[in-house]
């Protein structure tokens, strides 16, 4: 786990988690592993800035979209590569791939990848937390979410049982423009705004620009705090906009792998994708501020990448070398053993 | 004319809202990413714009909403997309949709079909993979469409559209999706209710259903070459109605009996199928019946795990080998 307010930490961190999502792209085009993944490129600086600020009795929950998520935990990226191609040497031995990755060790007891599935189950690690006097929850999900009746639901204990959880509604579909602004939600609910939705059952809410690491290591900074000294809920909108390689049906890398060069003067030859470095990649954004306020020298950054990059080209070496399950490994597990320890 | 499993089923959405201005559509997925498919239904979708209804992530209230309007005297069908999602809408699908004929002693109908793309598709994991027709074949009231073939998955999807006077879950297969069969323009359906024999045999029955239909016919045809067996394949079409006479019939002609389901082995299709054969068709029998089913356990990510449960082709050879050699020596009753 990253120490807090470090911009190194925080640049590796993100790196860490575009470098890992990248791998995973070049080996699903690779046909390492079937089926259909999301990335969560574009996003990093949410999970980075939230997960720097729990500690170990703390729970995350996650959805579909958890590499990044799960790196920002701390979960080693060579099991999490070996989980997403299935093989034995992952955190589920092959059985959750990459929709349910989760590492109980690290408090992620469970991913759901149900809209809003994970919600309730968030809510009740935030009981467990609150009758155990220790820990809080973080819960990330989708947009989406807030279509599901459970999300509501899950939202009603939280206010009511004066719960210790922070609600995080990543909302990735959001045009630059609009991000500070506000007008806009990209779901198909019909509210004005997102946080108008917690708010009325009681639920205090924010917005925060998912593009902005600064703004995001603020309020994950406030917001946690306040949700472990009272134990009652908050509820937090990051608004993000989509990467371009998210939006076709399987993710793409637009231009290939990011470069950092593109920080720092280069462009890109697509123009989409050049708008969008400019106007809302985390990363980017984050980078050009601090090495221009003297944080760390281009160089650092540079020495960073390498390290990212040689970490996740280890934890593909690790993935492609681990075996495939046994037949029999389908059997295991479809209940707990009496008797183990839990 | 040959169409695929997809483009039967586009067909049928669009020659239904032609034919029925009461017919909504709740949502507008209907045949996965089946790209062929889903431009054969873009003009429908165009032209009858103002019947199909916008569809956020809410699944139990788009099933709701659907069986009230039925109710209400509209038509409609709802995609609930993947067949694992349906458990999201559950509660107004079995706890509504199919009480609500029988607790309003007869006063009440719901013509309302839900849309559901189910099955072992492939790295679909745990919550993605739910085969869902045994779960509601207990549900009394639904009726339960599990089509095998591109010819059954239009005609039985318009009759449910257009048709049905009860709440239909009509459940369609990742798998079978491209599955191409020969359609004639005009034929009369088959009606609902009654299986169909794909294959006529003599020595061994293969009771299949949805995406074990095309893996059926490919075992009978490797048993007729490989080994000499002459093998019928029973395609059920429906869980609910289920057509028990058809099966014994068969059974009765053929002996013996493998059943191929893709779902879990415990309480599953077969289960029901094997039941019958046990309760009616014991006389017929001249080896025990073999299930070919799902394991009892939930559905990995990891492909080799996943091809571990898959109901192949070669599994149900197996089985039916084993139903073969067997038997002879099996009790007759008096
Ligand atoms: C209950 C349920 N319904 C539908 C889906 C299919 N589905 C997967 S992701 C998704 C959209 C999610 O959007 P959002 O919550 O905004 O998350 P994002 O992928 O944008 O991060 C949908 C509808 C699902 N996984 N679960
Ligand atoms: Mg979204």
């Amino acid at each position: 786990m990253q120490r807090k307010n470090d911009p190194g930490e925080r640049v590796a961190a993100m790196l860490r988690i575009r470098r890992f999502e990248e791998q995973c792209i070049l080996l699903s085009k690779d046909g390492q592993f079937p089926g259909h993944y999301h990335v969560y490129i574009g996003q990093e600086a949410t999970a980075v800035a939230a997960c720097a600020e729990l500690g170990t009795d703390d729970f995350v929950f996650s959805n579909w979209r958890n590499h990044g998520h799960l790196l920002a935990r701390g979960a080693a990226p060579d099991r999490m590569m070996a989980e997403i191609l299935g093989k034995a040497g992952g955190y589920a031995r092959g059985k959750s791939g990459t929709l349910h990755m989760a590492v109980r060790e690290l408090g992620v007891p469970a991913t759901s990848a149900l809209v809003g599935g994970s919600l309730p189950l968030a809510t009740g690690a935030a009981l467990a937390c609150k009758r155990q006097g220790r820990g809080v929850v973080v819960a990330f999900f989708g947009d989406a979410a807030l279509e599901e009746g459970a999300c509501y639901e899950a939202m009603i204990l939280a206010s009511l049982w004066k719960l210790p959880i922070l609600f995080v509604c990543e909302n990735n579909s959001i045009p630059p423009a609009q991000r500070q602004r506000g007008q806009y939600t990209s779901s198909t609910l019909p509210a004005a705004q997102l946080v108008d939705v917690p708010q009325a059952l009681q639920i205090r809410t924010e917005a925060v620009d998912g593009a902005d690491a600064d703004a995001l290591a603020e309020c994950f900074d406030r917001l946690v705090a306040e949700v472990r000294s009272e134990g009652t809920p908050r509820f937090v909108e990051v608004r993000c906009t989509r990467w371009p390689g998210n939006f076709p049906l399987w993710p793409e890398l637009p231009c290939g792998q990011w470069q950092l060069d593109w920080a720092f003067g280069q462009s890109p030859d697509r123009a989409d994708l050049a708008t969008w470095l400019e106007q809302s990649d985390p990363l980017l954004l984050y980078l050009r501020k601090i090495v221009a306020a003297g944080g760390l020298t281009r160089e650092q950054v540079q020495a960073l990448d390498e390290r990212a990059r040689a970490e996740m080209a280890g934890a593909v070496r690790f993935a492609l070398d681990s075996p495939f399950p046994a037949p029999e490994e389908a059997y295991q597990h479809v209940r707990a053993e009496q008797g183990a320890t839990l | 004319m040959k169409i695929s499993f997809a483009q039967g089923v586009a067909m049928a959405i669009s020659e239904s809202l032609a034919a029925d201005s009461r017919l909504l559509l709740i949502g507008n997925g209907f045949v996965g990413l089946n790209m062929e498919a889903r431009a054969l239904l873009e003009p429908a979708l165009r032209e009858f714009a103002d019947r199909i209804l916008v569809a956020p992530v809410s699944e139990l209230a788009l099933a709701g909403a659907g069986i009230g309007a039925a109710m209400a005297g509209q038509r409609a069908a709802v995609d609930l997309s993947t067949g694992s999602f349906i458990f999201q809408a559950f509660a107004q699908v079995v706890n509504e949709a199919a009480n609500v004929h029988y607790m309003s002693g007869g006063q009440t109908t719901a013509p309302v079909t839900f849309c559901s793309l189910a099955g072992m598709r492939s790295a679909g994991a745990a919550q993605h993979s739910h085969r869902i027709q045994a779960m509601l074949g207990q549900v009394p009231g639904l009726q339960v469409l599990v089509p095998g073939g591109a010819d059954d998955a239009y005609h039985m999807l318009k009759w449910a559209l257009l048709q049905s006077q009860n709440p239909t879950v009509f459940i369609s297969h990742a798998l079978l999706l491209g599955e191409t069969g020969e359609l004639t323009p005009g034929a009369p359906m088959l009606p609902v209710g009654k299986a169909r024999i794909r294959r006529e045999g003599r020595d061994l029955s293969i009771i299949a259903s949805s995406i074990t239909v095309p893996r059926a016919l490919e075992a009978a045809q490797s048993l007729e070459r490989d080994h000499g067996f002459s093998v019928e394949v029973v395609d059920l079409r429906s869980i609910a109605p289920l057509d028990r006479d058809t099966v014994l019939k068969s059974v009765a002609k053929t002996g013996r009996a493998v059943i191929a389901d893709e779902c879990h082995r415990s309480f599953g299709v077969a289960a029901e199928i094997a039941a019958t054969l046990a309760e009616e068709g014991l006389a017929y029998l001249k080896a025990p019946v073999c299930r070919v089913a799902v394991p009892d356990v939930p559905v990995p990510f990891s492909p080799p795990l996943e091809a571990e449960l898959t109901v192949t082709a070669d599994k149900i050879v197996a089985g039916a080998l084993k139903v073969l050699n067997a038997g002879s020596t099996m009790r007759r009753p008096v």
